[in-house]
Formats: structure tokens, sequence, C-alpha cells
């Protein structure tokens, strides 16, 4: 037993009101807990329902350690499934994605399941006779999971039996999915292509914690946005259009003024927005033909407000972020204390000019690929984060920034674009999806 | 006149520059509106509407290797090194007449920085062009052996 079991307490002392303890970040006992309780506590993103769009197809993901797949049944239904055979163990499925058919088969003795996780048939079927066999959890089938939510054709699932339900967990946060599928002329997105994957080592929550912090971009990313600034000023000659790639890097060199006015909004259970007003995707050129397809849909008044919400990044906690602008969603999966995958899907908006699904690969492609500039300044800071925690001359982690004595928790509200709240929003959710299940579970255990 | 040999030198000579850092030479070895792509399919067709790690002009080449210097350029303290281990390049294409001259190399990359190697397998495609008696490259196409896995910074030339 280490320091933390299930000692509620303990964890809850890890948070301050504007501080949290190193452990956090560095301790594998932490990491332990935080796949046991905060992950299937919350609700997870594992998959869009356009990589499922005819009977048999089937994607697999990991929920904190749980391997898990999610395929659809020929009435059209979507159900997921621990990915396991009920009779050794085996994992069904291999892949990221595929199609299986009408049922799937255990590579190992040929157990078969129909695509919504029943039994089939199982070779020999007679050497279970009067052995009790229905009564077994076995005789089920794939193991489900109970607790799916497909909004908007994003499918979430919750692991644990008790917790906040769907609505109540995410509430008004799920506006940004909304605009970002509502930016499609059919109201529709599509995955077309697999994610940019890029590995990370340091604990998945550094990650989470950058997409809202306003104050790193014009410092941690002088050397990339500000070296393309400098260059293009150089070798831009006569020409008037900025390129794309241009428009894509500058606006990261923005001064602190723009991220203060442009505001961060927080919502409870640890979700929240930059880029209230504007954000750095504010000022992209149009695209030809988008705008009178978006008013012919939506008509002119809501097309403009569609159009005109162009949020910054939005964390879903515990980990992903959407940008809705560019329809990109980063999957932040965390590995192990120190090791975090990182996968960074393209949406494509069904009806939509190419140019627009072109600029979205190409942001995708800048910032979160191993091999962008972009991400090679943000991952140095993480490991050297992750280096630095290990330290004993301090143990705590300031998130002090803005902090106001008082300050509610697990409340909506839009405050200055530069504040560290999200941040302290963030870890106020943590403590209580890490713990929310612990007491009852010591009582269980009595 | 360009010959098959001077494809294959024009390929060992490119990867000495880039082991040797030369950085701006390297991007002599461009024609202007030269590409650099690594794709992220398998034989990928797209470089626009199909997901890659890298697709990337002159332009923003010249911000790579610019960005390598830079005074605040964190991520380079300590610096990258890199090593390339080429396989004799086939010659798919040397057609003077027509101006088209590909080729396609084998390799092994190795890039290190502090004390972490890392090692990547696959195959370079180029496609050059004659320009006032001197190949250039069109395309650099870089396809990696496991392109689709996930990897840590990658942060030289392949």
């Amino acid at each position: 037993m280490g320091r933390y079991g299930n000692d509620a307490g303990a964890i809850m002392a890890l948070v301050r009101k504007a501080e949290v303890h190193r452990d956090v970040y560095v301790d594998p006992e932490i990491f332990d807990l935080e796949m046991e309780h905060l992950f299937p506590n919350s609700w997870i993103y594992i998959g869009h329902a356009s990589q499922l769009s005819k009977p048999g197809d089937f994607i697999t993901a990991n929920v904190g350690r749980q391997p898990l797949m999610a395929s659809r049944h020929s009435d059209g239904a979507i159900h997921v499934f621990y990915n396991r055979c009920p009779h050794k163990g085996v994992k069904i499925a291999s892949e990221p994605c595929g199609n299986t058919g009408k049922f799937f088969r255990c590579p190992y003795h040929a157990w078969s399941f129909k695509t919504d996780g029943s039994l089939l048939a199982i070779p020999l079927k007679k050497g279970y006779e009067g052995t009790g066999f229905p009564d077994t959890q076995a005789s089920e089938g794939l193991a489900k999971v109970k607790n799916v939510v497909v909004y908007r054709d994003f499918i979430f699932v919750r692991l644990s039996d008790a917790g906040l339900s769907f609505a109540d967990y995410f509430g008004e946060s799920l506006s940004t999915i909304d605009n970002m599928v509502d930016r499609s002329p059919e109201g529709k997105l599509a995955v077309v292509a697999a994610p940019i994957r890029y590995m990370h080592n340091c604990n998945w929550k550094m990650l989470v914690e950058n997409q809202t912090d306003t104050c790193h971009p014009m410092v941690a990313h002088e050397s990339s946005a500000g070296t393309a600034v400098k260059v293009w000023k150089r070798e831009q000659g006569d020409s008037t259009e900025t390129p794309m790639a241009v428009q894509l890097y500058a606006p990261f060199m923005s001064p602190y003024e723009f991220y203060e006015q442009s505001g961060i909004r927080i919502w409870p259970n640890g979700h929240g927005h930059t880029g209230v007003a504007n954000s750095i995707h504010s000022n992209y050129s149009d695209v030809e033909g988008y705008v009178e397809q978006m008013v012919a849909t939506y008509g002119e008044k809501r097309a403009h407000e569609v159009l005109g919400e162009v949020r910054h990044n939005t964390i879903y906690f515990p980990n992903i972020m959407v940008k809705g602008a560019v329809q990109i969603l980063r999957n932040f999966i965390p590995i192990a204390v120190d090791k975090t995958l990182v996968e960074s899907w393209v949406y494509r908006l069904v009806g939509a000019p190419d140019k627009l699904y072109e600029r979205a690969l190409m942001y995708n492609r800048f910032i979160n690929a191993p091999t962008s500039i972009v991400g090679h300044d943000d991952l140095e800071m993480y490991e050297r984060a992750q280096e630095g925690l290990t330290s004993n001359g301090n143990q705590w982690v300031n998130l002090q920034r803005l902090h106001e004595p008082g300050e509610a928790d697990d409340v909506t509200a839009v405050i200055n674009g530069t504040s560290e709240r999200q941040m302290r929003n963030q870890f106020h959710a943590w403590a209580k999806f890490m713990t929310m299940n612990m007491d009852k579970r010591v009582e269980a255990a009595e | 006149m360009i010959t098959e040999k001077s494809i294959t030198d024009f390929i060992y000579r490119e990867a000495e520059l880039l082991d040797t850092m030369q950085w701006d030479a390297w991007l002599a070895l461009f024609h202007a509106s030269g590409r650099y792509w690594m794709p992220l399919e398998w034989q990928q067709q797209d470089p626009v509407l199909q997901p890659s790690l890298m697709y990337e002009d002159l332009l923003l080449l010249k911000v790579r290797v610019e960005r390598l210097a830079g005074e605040r350029t964190f991520s380079q303290k300590p610096k990258s090194r890199c090593h390339h281990l080429l396989q004799a390049p086939t010659i798919t294409a040397c057609d003077p007449a027509n101006g088209l001259f590909k080729a396609r190399t084998s390799f092994i990359y190795t890039e290190t920085r502090g004390d972490v190697l890392e090692r990547y397998s696959g195959w370079a495609s180029h496609d050059l062009i004659e320009s006032d008696g001197h190949l250039k490259i069109k395309l650099k196409r870089i396809d990696l052996v496991n392109f689709d896995a996930p990897f840590g910074n990658i942060q030289l030339f392949m």
C-alpha cells in the first residue's frame, strides 16, 4: 500500500486553492489511482460515429487501462464492449478500426459474437451441457459498457456505474461541439483519415493545462511562430497575400493584451475554453463559396452566429481538447505517469469546400505532429517540467495567476484570458472525480 | 549532361550536407518550387487533402533551418545531430530529353540529441529537375516504414 491508497483526504490535500502538489504529475501511485478512479468516473471520448458508418464497422480504444471496442450493429445502434473474449480473455479486435462482417470471431477458439455483443456460437457446444454454463458471465457474450452516450456523433463512455449523468457532467460545455458540427453546411462531421500520433514523455495533465495557458505562446513559440513571421517578412517581396501557412503561425505571436481581452470561459466539472471574444483563429482568409453555403442552410443570422463563434481551445475534462474553428480534436491518452500518447484528429465538414479541410490538415501537421516545430517547443517544456518536478526544493506547482480570494468552484464564468483559473478549475474537478467513489470502496472492503 | 551517376552523386551529396549540418547548402539544392513531403499513409497519393507529417515549401523549410540556430530555440539546447545510412539509389527515371530524373533510396536514419538516440527506416524518393545545368529537388518524399507509429520529436531532415 502506498501513501495515497483509497485515502480521499490525502488526495484532496494535493490540490490547494492555487497550487498543486507535484505528486499529481510524478507519483506512479497517483497515476494508478487516476486509472482506477478518475478515468472510470469521468465521461471519456472514444471515437466518432462516422468511423462506424456501416454495420459490422468497429473501432478500438482504451479508457484508463481498460481496452474497449465499439461496433455498429445491424439495426444501426452503436454498442461498446470490453475488448476481451469471455472465454480466455483474448482481445477480439486487434486493429484501430475495421469491419468484422456479420459477427466477431475470437481467433483463439472461434467463440463468436453478434455485433451487439451477444454470444452467437461456441464450437462443440455440447461440451458445456449440464455444466451450469448459462449461469456464467461468459454465456452473456462480450461484457458491455453500460453508460454510453453518442452526442452529435461523438461517442463518450463512463465506465463506473455511479457518477454524473452525461448532461450533468458536460452541461453547457457541449456548445463547442455544437459549434464545430454546425460549421458543416449539412450539420455533419466525418473522420476520413487516421490521426497524427505523437508520443510525449510527460504526464498527461501537462498537455491538458497547456491548452488554456495563454501566457506561453509568445515565449515558448518565439522560436517557431516568431521565426515564421520573421522569415515571411524578409521573403515576401511584392506578395500582397499572406500564405495560409503564415496565417496559421503568426497569431501565436499575439501579445499578452490580445489574450487578456479574448477571455476564458469556465464551466463546472473542469471544462473550459480560451478565446471567448475572439481567438487566434479569427482572422483566417474566407474560403470561397463557404459563407454562401452556410447562409443557404441556416439563414443569414444563424450562419453568422455559427461562424462568428471562433473559440480557441476547449477542454472537455479530463483529457480531450476541441478546436471547433479548425475541426480538430486532440486526445491526451495516458500511458504511464511520465508517458502520454497524443492523437490529433481532423474532422471533415461534410459538404464544405475542400479548402477548409486542407487548412485543418495543415494546422494539425504544423502544431500537433512529431515533425511540428510548435510541437517541439511545447514538448521540450513538458519534458523539462517532468524532470524538474522531481526536485525537492519546492514541491508545489503555482497556478495563482489572477486568483481571487473566495473564488467559487464548479461555476460558469467569463474571465480575463490570461487567468490560470481554468487550470484551477481542472484540478478542482480532478480531486472531485478522483475521490467520488473512494469512500464507498473503503466501506465495501470492510 | 545529366547521367544516372549524377543523380546518385546528388543524393549522396545531399545526405552529406544534412549529416554535416550545412543547412543553407542543403536548402540550395531545392528548386524554388520544391517540396519536402513525409506522408502519413501507405502509398499516399495526395499531400493536400490527406494528412501528412510534413509537406513544406522552401519558405517553411527556411523557417525550420533558421529556427535551428535561434537563440531561444530551447528544443535545440542541446543540439540534435543526424546520420543517414543509404542503400545505393535505384534510378527510376533518367530522361534528359524530358527533364525527368527520379530515384528511390532505402535508408536508415538516426537522429540524436543529448543522451537519446532514435532510428527510423524508410525510402526516400527524389524527383529532380535540371536548372541551369544543375539538378534541383522538385520533390523529396520520405516514406517511413512505420509512418503511423507515435514518434517523439523529429527535429532534423531525413
